[in-house]
Parts: C-alpha cells; sequence; structure tokens
C-alpha cells in the first residue's frame, strides 16, 4: 500500500509585529501555497501569530553538532566583548 | 542527514570505544538536564523507544477523532457542536505535531501511518471503548483527557527538545478539552433524573478504562526504568494513577456521581485514596486488539486513508505540474 510521499516543510510564525518569526515545527504539503494553509490551521488555530513562513525542510543547511566545539571556540576567548569585562570605578556614572 | 547513523554499534573495537565515550557525553547531558536534539549523537535504543512511543501517541490522537468524531452530528446544540468540532481538530492537529516530532527522529510519517493501518503499531487502549450516549462524550473529556493530561505535563521536560515542545503545546490545548468534558457532566448531573443517570452510565463505562490508560502497573512495566534514566518519563505508571485518582474522586464527589468501586476509601495516613484492583486481563485483551471497538476503529482509519488517497494523489499531481 505505497502512497505519494509530500515534502516536509518547516514552519515559522510571528506572533504579533515586533517580534521575530520563530520556529514552531514542521508540516507536509505539496506546494508552498498549501504549506501556509495547513500551518495556519495546524500551529495558529488560536490566534497564536500575525504572520507565517515556511520553507522547505531540504532547503536548510545546519551546522553539526558534533563540530560545535571547534565552530564555535573563536569567541570562547574573547570575554572582552562582554561589558562586564572593565572594571570602571563606582565614581564614574552611567557608563 | 544524521550522523550518528554512522555510528552503529560492534562495527570495530575502536567504534565501540567511541560510542562508549558517546553514551557517557550523553548520559551527562541528560543528568544535567540538558535537551537532547535531533542531529545530536544519542543511543539507538533511546531513539527506538523516543520513535516508538511518540507514533504510539500520534496513533492515539488520531484514533481518539473517533469516538467523539461519532457525536459531531448529535451534538445537543450547535454551541456544543462548535465545540467537539474543535476539540476534535485538536487531536488531528496534536497527531500531526507529534508525528512531527518522530520524524525528527529519522522515521517516515508514511511508514508510521503504516504501521498504525496494519495493525502492527499500538495505539492507547482507551479509543477501543464504544460512545454510547452524549454522555460518555463529556466523560471522555474530563476523564480521558483529564488522565491524558497527567500523563503528558511531565513530558513537557523530556530529555527530547521535539518532543517536549510538542508535548507544551498540546497541554495547552488539552486543558480545553477536560473543562468541556466537565462542563457536559456537570450539566447533566445538574439536570433531570434520567440526564443524571446518564451522566452515571458513563462514568460507570470510562472508570476503569481511564486507570488503566496509565498502563500496566509498574511491577510489570518492561520500559520505565530506562525511560526513568533517559528522562523521558519522569513518573511511574502507578504515580501518575495514584495522582489521577487523588485528583478527579473529589470531581466526581462534586458531580454527585459514585466512582463505580466499592474498593475506594480515603487513606488518612497516606493522604491517598485507595481503590480496587484493575482488570489487567481486560487491558492486555484491548491492546492485543480484541477490545469492543477494535476492529470499528481499525476499519474506519483505514478506510477514511484509502477514500482520500485520490486526494493526496492529486495534490501531489498538480503540484508537479505547476512546477514543470
Amino acid at each position: 500500500m505505497s502512497d505519494v510521499r509530500w515534502p516536509l516543510w518547516e514552519v515559522f510564525v510571528r506572533s504579533r509585529s515586533g517580534l521575530e518569526h520563530r520556529h514552531v515545527g514542521s508540516l507536509h504539503a505539496t506546494d508552498a501555497r498549501m504549506a501556509v494553509e495547513h500551518a495556519r490551521d495546524l500551529y495558529t488555530r488560536r490566534e497564536e501569530g500575525v504572520s507565517l513562513w515556511v520553507v522547505r525542510s531540504s532547503e536548510i543547511t545546519a551546522s553539526d553538532p558534533a563540530e560545535a566545539d571547534a565552530l564555535f571556540a573563536p569567541a570562547r576567548d574573547k570575554v572582552y566583548r562582554h561589558p562586564s569585562f572593565y572594571d570602571i570605578p563606582p565614581e564614574v556614572k552611567t557608563l | 542527514m544524521y550522523s550518528q547513523g554512522l555510528d552503529q554499534p560492534g562495527e570495530s573495537p575502536a567504534a565501540a570505544e567511541r560510542d562508549a565515550a558517546h553514551e557517557a557525553h550523553f548520559l551527562a547531558r541528560v543528568a544535567a538536564e540538558e535537551k537532547i536534539e535531533p542531529k545530536d549523537w544519542m543511543p539507538e535504543g533511546y531513539r527506538r523507544t523516543l520513535i516508538r512511543q511518540i507514533s504510539q501517541h500520534a496513533h492515539s490522537e488520531i484514533v481518539g477523532m473517533l469516538p467523539e468524531g461519532n457525536w459531531i452530528t448529535r451534538a445537543p446544540t450547535l454551541e456544543r457542536k462548535a465545540i467537539l468540532i474543535a476539540k476534535v481538530q485538536d487531536e488531528g492537529g496534536h497527531g500531526a505535531y507529534l508525528y512531527g516530532a518522530a520524524e525528527t527522529l529519522g522515521a517516515a510519517r508514511e511508514e508510521l501511518i503504516e504501521q498504525l493501518l496494519s495493525g502492527a503499531a499500538k495505539y492507547s487502549s482507551i479509543f477501543n471503548y464504544p460512545t454510547p450516549t452524549w454522555a460518555d462524550v463529556g466523560a471522555i473529556g474530563w476523564l480521558v483527557d483529564g488522565a491524558a493530561i497527567m500523563n503528558q505535563i511531565p513530558l513537557c521536560r523530556c530529555s527530547y527538545g521535539p518532543y517536549a515542545r510538542a508535548m507544551v503545546r498540546i497541554c495547552r490545548e488539552e486543558s480545553f478539552h477536560q473543562r468541556q468534558g466537565f462542563d457536559i457532566m456537570l450539566k447533566l448531573a445538574r439536570g433531570s433524573g434520567a440526564q443524571r443517570r446518564m451522566a452515571q452510565g458513563a462514568l460507570d463505562r470510562w472508570w476503569w478504562p481511564s486507570l488503566m490508560m496509565f498502563g500496566p502497573s509498574d511491577a510489570d512495566s518492561t520500559h520505565t526504568g530506562e525511560s526513568v534514566r533517559w528522562k523521558i518519563k519522569r513518573f511511574t505508571n502507578d504515580e501518575l494513577r495514584q495522582k489521577f485518582v487523588d485528583l478527579t474522586v473529589p470531581q466526581s464527589e462534586y458531580l454527585g456521581l459514585e466512582v463505580p468501586d466499592p474498593e475506594l476509601a480515603w487513606d488518612e495516613a497516606s493522604g491517598h485514596y485507595r481503590f480496587g484492583s484493575i482488570d489487567w486481563r481486560e487491558f492486555h485483551e484491548v491492546l492485543r486488539g480484541n477490545g469492543p471497538c477494535n476492529r470499528e476503529r481499525l476499519a474506519a482509519r483505514r478506510a477514511a486513508h484509502d477514500e482520500g488517497r485520490w486526494v493526496r494523489e492529486a495534490a501531489a499531481a498538480h503540484a508537479a505540474k505547476a512546477r514543470a
């Protein structure tokens, strides 16, 4: 009983204007329009969003978790990027 | 896509050593309450357990639409009908979230659905019981969804990220299901003698099957130990069942209905209700496919799947044509 397979899409919802689109999950649809309609029915049944993005899952390139250490290591020894790195005399205000 | 597929155990001594290191790291992360995400290394047993549990859960949501769907055309008011449609639509949505979570582990949705339709996969025993009256719809919302929530709230903290996130959404929606069910029971309990009897009849039918929903007692549960260690499961079946009884008995007293258990009694010393023993033979019979509605439910699912095939094919053909 083999069946036709619909491609997988990732769904992003903007919950209200001023906020970014956020990944909420995935769904199957034959094309972008159906993906938007299914995303509406699946992820915004209670007014959870004002805008939707759908992206074919196969179009997403992800970093490899096994390589995460090496990938993110360059930031690790640059604590001077944080304001807390600097000792400011307490007399100095609003800095 | 899933790099851990390369790390099959037993390939070579070096691979086995690498696996042991991976596993130690994995267990440390889980112990530290870190979430495991789809592409992270995980033991094959963890992956298999999750696929089995998440897909059974998804199947339960999908089959769960049937006993209530029966009542959409016969709901007593337009408002009740609208509510029931919204609830059944939620169940379909929950099934879709969960199949989605299972797919992040490398399972294909079509294969999972095929396992349901062929009878190879299990789903919750509860949906193999009939809904002969409107009060059964109330009892399902109040008891069955109540028991489901009890099971599902700890799953929101499950170690596997996509499952935990799906459960957060599901729990948020499930609360409406339980309340609308209790609301139906309350209306009937405050109604005529015939309506009260109808409510009592539904409680009589659904009480014991609801207790069975928590699964075998801890002594007989084969998966509990590992699932607790992996933080898929946070409480044992018996702990959750006890919690459900403790919360539900006072609600039934409020309704003026009687829980069908002559051994039910408040135990001051433990602070819990003691209750009679569950008919595990019935539970296993239903799981084996011999419950009152197993055949009917699967036949309805297969018919819906077969009758919808032309729609799935037409949509795919239309999309292919539009791309060409």
